[in-house]
């Protein structure tokens, strides 16, 4: 639990290196342990040479959907004739999540670096860093740190801001995102135009997660080649990834593994494996929004952007949920529904139609109340939530409910027959 | 007290009483965050925490106070605030409890640290104020910290690993 803990020998810690390491929170720290020096050499290089290096390393977006991230920088204009804007994710807010929070918390000037090495690269002259609300301890790190930074005159010509969320999880959506820095509530926009076109404040615009950044300055410093022959398997997926591991483990936490690691050995030895007397039912691998994988899958499951689709389900954010055999697969399902049906932004009629009565339909069956029709009833709904809605909240509370009556039917039927009692008033 | 300078019709009736937030360090402080945006718009949600900060709450005065000093109408500000959870529409106790109990840290026994906080304080249910003001204790979806179960947020304070027999402790060192 927590830092300093020493790292398992079968991690490989680049970004996690001085987790627990108060001294490296200080610029003086971060300097002495050699931060900086890639943004240094960034400064000195034209922006198109550091998207080529970045290209060729093959990182790609840790916030969950996976995309290139040099492609990404590069659809931003050449040519720059507008203010250009970088905008920095650190809403983390999917459930199982939690590994910018320690990147932050522990390595704030990382995250900084690697902004301003984006930013340079995207050639804007502001970045905004987003951080939700409740990161009390995180902001107050990150604040500090960009003092110091600032006052030692590191970022040349960019301003690096800090925003504070206030409890929204869809603020995370990229568009939602620039909404809510805009002043405005955090309804995520319709694509086209996308960011690059007209992003923050109607201006070009790039948004990176946390992770993401925070690995720039490594790829500049190392090398491209460096950065990809760290992958185990796919060769579409390279570096390494943190990895938030929650739930019926014995040793829950961070842990940083090379792309391709087997699933089975970030439960069995890095986390410890299950309580006592417990076996694995289930996993859902990158974050709540993911379809759930049973035990085989589970087991059989290499950890990098094509493995875990090969299984059925998706990378996401590596916000690794495990749960034993005692979970009940029907109250956690419901559980995670109600969850996006808190935090549906409620522009889109099947998300806030489609959250809200799956959550009363599980709720129904917890409560005894079930018909025999409501899974029938709940995978339809599902069916209408998917690829329907602006944004993907709406997909990603379909996602463990339709993976979830697929894998685990009969739990439900038994609650749905009787054979099960109720465990929630009706 | 009067907001001045072609204040909103909201803010002039009943003016007398309203003691303005953006006054001294706290108008210093919206200075600042003005200057970092574009727009007097994006400076929204810091004013918005300036105001519960300094008020502990955001009050319809309060809101159309904000609406004046970023050019919005009280009406966008009210539905912006009511979009984020953690604007408080209404006054809360001294001490303000927020406990994930979302999908990781329930299988983690989130619902037991939420009930042993609603004795332990004695605001008894979600939402509500315990009598002597103190305590106000709420369930709230994902902290962000799922590995540290049950964290727990009391005020600005981040606690991770809470269990239900450590509350007790825990309550004892709020004043």
């Amino acid at each position: 639990m927590g830092y300093p803990q020493k790292p398992h020998p079968k991690e490989t810690v680049v970004l996690s290196k001085h987790f627990g390491d108060a001294e490296a929170r200080s610029y003086k720290g971060w300097v002495k342990r050699g931060g900086y020096a890639a943004l240094e050499q960034a400064l000195a290089l034209e922006p198109t040479k550091i998207i080529d290096v970045v290209k060729e390393s093959g990182l790609r977006g840790r916030g969950g959907a996976g995309f290139p991230t040099g492609l990404k920088w590069s659809f931003m204009p050449k040519e720059k004739k507008r203010p250009h804007y970088l905008c920095v994710n650190a809403d983390e807010s999917e459930p199982g999540t939690f590994k910018d929070r320690e990147i932050m918390r522990w390595t704030p000037h990382a995250l900084l670096e690697g902004t301003a090495i984006a930013a340079h690269a995207i050639q804007a002259e502001v970045a905004y860093i987003y951080i939700r609300g409740e990161f009390t301890e995180p902001l107050t790190v990150m604040e500090k740190a960009l003092v110091e930074a600032n006052a030692a005159g590191v970022f040349g010509q960019i301003k690096i801001h800090l925003h504070r969320g206030a409890g929204a999880y869809i603020c995370g959506e990229e568009t939602a995102l620039m909404n809510s820095i805009e002043g405005k509530r955090g309804n995520p926009r319709i694509k086209p135009p996308f960011p690059a076109a007209a992003g923050l404040f109607g201006m070009p615009t790039t948004i990176n997660n946390v992770e993401t950044l925070a690995a720039v300055p490594h790829i500049l410093k190392n090398g491209a080649a460096w950065y990809k022959g760290l992958s185990l398997s796919s060769p579409k997926s390279t570096g390494t990834k943190l990895f938030s591991v929650c739930g019926h483990v014995q040793q829950p936490g961070n842990f940083e593994v090379t792309m391709g690691f087997p699933l089975k050995d970030l439960l069995y030895d890095l986390c410890g494996g299950m309580r006592p007397g417990r076996t694995l039912k289930a996993c859902i691998p990158g974050g709540s929004s993911v379809p759930i994988l049973n035990r085989e899958e589970t087991e059989s499951c290499l950890l990098d952007y094509e493995g875990v689709v090969e299984k059925g389900s998706m990378l996401g954010s590596g916000g690794v949920i495990v749960l034993d055999d005692s979970a009940d697969m029907v109250y956690q399902i419901m559980r995670l529904a109600r969850f996006y049906a808190h935090e549906s932004c409620a522009q889109c009629t099947q998300c806030r139609e489609g959250t809200a009565w799956t959550t009363k339909i599980l709720e129904r069956i917890l409560a005894g109340q079930g018909k025999a029709a409501d899974l029938d009833l709940l995978l339809d709904l599902s069916e209408n939530m998917t690829g329907k809605t602006i944004c993907v909240l709406s997909d990603s509370c379909a996602a463990p409910v339709v993976s979830g009556i697929k894998k685990f039917k009969n739990e439900f039927e038994a609650y749905i027959t009787g054979k099960k009692l109720p465990v929630i008033a009706a | 007290m009067s907001v001045g300078g072609g204040a909103h019709p909201t803010l002039q009736a009943g003016a007398e009483e309203y003691e303005p937030v953006f006054a001294g360090k706290t108008l210093e402080r919206l200075n600042e965050t003005l200057a970092r945006y574009p727009t007097k718009q994006a400076a929204l949600l810091p004013a918005l925490w300036l105001v519960q900060q300094a008020r502990g709450w955001i009050s319809d005065r309060n809101m159309a106070e904000v609406a004046e000093v970023v050019g919005l109408t009280p009406a966008y500000v009210k539905g912006v605030v009511t979009f984020y959870t953690m604007y408080h529409q209404h006054p809360v106790g001294r001490h303000f409890v927020q406990v994930c109990t979302t999908s990781p840290c329930n299988l983690c026994g989130a619902e037991g640290v939420m009930h042993a906080f609603l004795q332990a304080t004695g605001a008894q249910e979600p939402g509500a104020t315990s009598p002597d003001g103190k305590w106000t204790v709420i369930e709230v979806e994902c902290l962000g910290a799922c590995g540290f179960a049950t964290p727990v947020l009391i005020d600005d304070d981040f606690i991770e690993s809470v269990t239900p027999d450590k509350v007790p402790e825990l309550v004892k060192r709020y004043k």
